[in-house]
């Protein structure tokens, strides 16, 4: 199977090339696009890019797989179609090596939703307790990885990737605007009403299509609206 | 929160409700446009300054006229966000856009008294 990988040493090299790859990949095998990559860095030791759970939880093998964005450790390699396989970084971030790219400006969104429970009453003698049906519309938004596939694959975010939050980062505030445990509610919209960071989403749902866990932004930032809405007429 | 300084207006949530209703309005104006056309036996002036002159559609017109004129305010800031990088070029571009919008509205109430 032919591979052509994005390689890029911006230590050494003037400008971005990619690199033909050839493996002997049995058939019928389910070797993942991860597998594969790890043994082309035997081939070629100097490849490098991001791996750790190699199933899917971690988040950290983002790739742009045959133009579309993925985790290589849950994309068999068989599912590939085409004579290549077109291996590229994570678009619109800056490349520190080869496969691996700066993942700053996305966590700066993340960071700036502020991703954790803020309550300000009395705290409980025990816990904060959450009916199973309060608890029930947290599925579809906790699940998230920060794998960074979705705002990469996002228009606006190329665009405005300091301005506009993405819709990973959107995802996760819905996440809390919806706790039932939080009551930052309020100022939570206040810091999203702007021109750029909720509302710069034009729905294209490139967000939708690439999740690798099957999530929907769009719909999370549909919801963040509507409450905006509810507090704003 | 993001500041922008020639937006049409100053939230996020405002902009974006403006857009949608102002688009519902051209809406409804070019559908009733488009059912008078197909429905009027002649289309000759005097059948158009029938139209025209009722003080009703004068106020309707108006309104289309000015949900044209936001409405392009508000789509053109964004595409200039989105494409047009350079400060200066942006400034110039959205200052353009702002001036053109209002000119056109003022031309435009003119020519529908004028009937």
């Amino acid at each position: 199977m032919q591979f052509s990988i994005y390689r890029y040493n911006p230590e050494t090299d003037k400008k971005p090339r990619m690199q033909d790859y050839e493996l002997e990949i049995e058939a019928g095998s389910d070797m993942m696009l991860l597998d594969a990559l790890i043994a082309l860095k035997e081939q070629d030791p100097t490849l490098a890019f991001r791996r750790s759970c190699r199933e899917g939880v971690c988040g950290s093998d983002g790739l742009n797989i045959n133009g579309k964005n993925g985790l290589a450790c849950i994309t068999p390699v068989s599912a590939l179609k085409g004579k290549k396989v077109i291996v590229r970084p994570l678009p619109g971030l800056p490349v520190i090596r080869d496969l691996v790219v700066d993942m700053a400006q996305f966590y700066r969104q993340y960071e700036k939703i502020r991703p954790y429970l803020i309550n300000n009453d009395e705290p409980p003698a025990r816990e904060h307790l959450q009916s199973p049906e309060d608890r029930a519309k947290l599925d579809g938004l906790y699940e998230c990885i920060l794998c960074a596939c979705c705002s990469t694959a996002c228009p606006s975010f190329w665009w405005n990737p300091d301005k506009f939050v993405g819709p990973s980062g959107l995802l996760q505030a819905y996440r809390f605007l919806i706790d039932s445990r939080d009551t930052e509610t309020s100022s939570r919209l206040a810091d999203l009403d702007d021109a750029y960071s909720l509302f710069r989403c034009r729905g294209i749902m490139n967000c939708v299509d690439v999740c690798p866990k099957g999530l929907n932004p769009t719909r999370a930032i549909g919801h963040i609206r509507s409450m905006m809405l509810q507090q704003g007429l | 929160m993001v500041t922008s300084a020639t937006s049409f207006g100053r939230s996020g949530l405002h902009d974006w409700v403006i857009q949608r209703v102002t688009a519902v309005v051209l809406a409804a104006y070019v559908i009733y446009l488009a059912a008078f056309v197909f429905s009027a036996e002649s289309l000759e002036f005097i059948v158009w300054q029938g139209l025209f002159g009722k003080l009703w559609f004068k106020i309707f017109s108006l309104l289309a006229l000015a949900s044209l004129c936001f409405h392009a305010w508000i789509g053109m800031w964004i595409v200039s966000t989105d494409y047009i990088k350079p400060t200066g070029i942006r400034m110039v571009f959205q200052v353009l856009v702002i001036l053109a919008c209002f000119a056109f509205l003022i031309w435009g109430a003119q020519i529908f008294w004028s009937v």
